[in-house]
């Protein structure tokens, strides 16, 4: 199951090439690129891990392909990475871009769990297949 | 007819688009306002060479590997080593080989760190900040010691070789120094040197370069000599140079401000007469004759 989320999520995954683009154009805004990771798909967990901090202070998306390239060394097909855009015009940093740029090899997908409820109410909630292991060994190796 | 054919058929204009990259201008700036330097300029004019008929070739789909444009610049104390790498990075960008008109210049304090684990990052977040433009090392030799194996410059080094050989198109490095650490420096660290395609090494200046020297730095700043004033640096030039610790424009630089001080002194001492613009702007021989380098040899005959 491929899954999606953030900017861009109706398309294909996107090449290195169309990565640096979007990178490009946010520090032609003046926002602070951020690479997140997590291995826990599930679309309320909205605090990924941080690779490093914010990179405030850049003027070329070179040096965020670097880092993310580092991610990547790390984490590559055992974790999703995506990339956010943070704006601090208004006075605080608010997330203006945040885009998927790499996925584990394999996704299992999510298991729909139903739960009967008073009277004949039913609930359901979703659970990634991938969580019911560990931190840490979710995906690949 | 293929791409490279169809381009052996039309003429190129080498001129217009040596006209068009706007390079022209830099090079004549750098001719006017460095003085001397010829090798440095000669070189210089051969990069921008390469690098205008290298943009030509591929754009008529020639296909040539990015040329290597990692530099050193070795010479002594105040040859122009700084001004020069700013320049570079002007040309550099008007050729469109860097993206950013950026010279981000550091020591090795912004690249060792203090304890174990601290270097990496450290570099990596310079190394960074001057992506797409011109990193410049000052003194880079320092990031070198071997008295203690157990010094951090060691690792950033490392770092610095990686991202020369793997991010050729993102960033230019250019060391400096002093001639000979420089060359102690590269002998230790013979990675270093073979990811360096241009040592251009800067000559010092003769005496009439370092007298027109001081005569463009007192014009930027609105101030002159005096045909005795020019002719009293003249003879200071000459003591000075057979001091130790010359360092060449940084000197000047430093005799003009000491003359400057002298000459506010003068003027201020003086102040019961009306003063002219004149006076306000030029520097006579009393400022540069009251200067302890050119007291000394007399003090020595007398003795």
């Amino acid at each position: 199951m491929h899954i999606t989320q953030g900017t861009f999520s109706f398309l294909p995954p996107l090449t290195d090439e169309q990565i640096k683009k979007q990178i490009e154009y946010c520090i032609a805004k003046g926002w602070a690129v951020n690479i997140e990771f997590t291995d826990d798909p599930h679309p309320r967990n909205t605090y990924w891990e941080m690779w490093g901090l914010p990179m405030f202070d850049l003027t070329d998306a070179a040096a965020v392909m670097y880092e993310l390239n580092e991610c990547r060394k790390v984490y590559k097909g055992r974790a999703y990475i995506r990339i956010s855009a943070f704006d601090s015009s208004p006075g605080w940093e608010s997330l203006r871009l945040s885009f998927i740029t790499d996925r584990p090899d394999d996704e299992p997908g999510f298991d729909l769990r139903r739960e009967e409820s008073r009277g004949r109410m039913q609930r359901y909630s979703i659970r990634a297949y991938a969580t019911e292991r560990p931190m840490g060994a979710r995906y690949g190796r | 007819m293929s791409e490279p054919q169809r381009a052996n058929a039309a003429t190129i204009d080498l001129e217009a688009e040596f006209r068009a990259s706007g390079v022209g201008e830099v090079l004549d700036e750098l001719d006017r306002q460095l003085v001397g330097l010829a090798p440095v300029k000669r070189r210089i004019r051969e990069i921008a060479a390469l690098l205008l008929v290298d943009k030509v070739r591929r754009e008529r789909g020639l296909a040539s590997r990015p040329p290597t444009l990692h530099m050193c610049f070795t010479g002594n104390p105040g040859t122009g080593k700084t001004t020069v790498a700013q320049r570079m990075a002007d040309i550099l960008h008007r050729l469109g080989y860097i993206r950013t008109n950026k010279l981000v210049s550091v020591t090795r304090d912004d690249l060792v760190g203090q304890y174990i684990g601290h270097t990496a990052p450290k570099t990596k977040e310079v190394l960074k900040k001057a992506m797409g433009g011109v990193l410049f090392i000052d003194e880079a030799y320092y990031l070198y010691r071997p008295e203690n194996e157990r010094d951090y410059g060691q690792e950033a080094i490392e770092i610095l070789l990686q991202v020369m050989e793997n991010q050729r198109d993102d960033l230019v490095v250019i060391l400096a120094g002093y001639g000979d650490r420089m060359e102690r420096f590269f002998q230790a660290n013979p990675g270093m040197r073979s990811r360096i395609a241009h040592h251009i090494e800067f000559p010092d200046y003769s005496k009439e370069e370092l007298l027109a020297i001081a005569e463009l730095m007192l014009s930027e700043q609105n101030y002159r000599f005096s045909p005795e004033g020019r002719a009293a640096f003249a003879r200071y030039l000459e003591a000075r140079m057979r001091q130790p610790h010359f360092a060449n424009a940084r000197s000047v630089r430093n005799a003009l401000d000491r003359a400057r001080l002298r000459h506010a002194v003068r003027l201020f001492e003086s102040r019961g007469r009306a003063l002219t613009l004149d006076d306000l702007q030029t520097i006579g021989p009393e400022e540069i004759l009251a200067s302890r380098v050119l007291a000394r040899p007399e003090e020595e005959r007398a003795a």
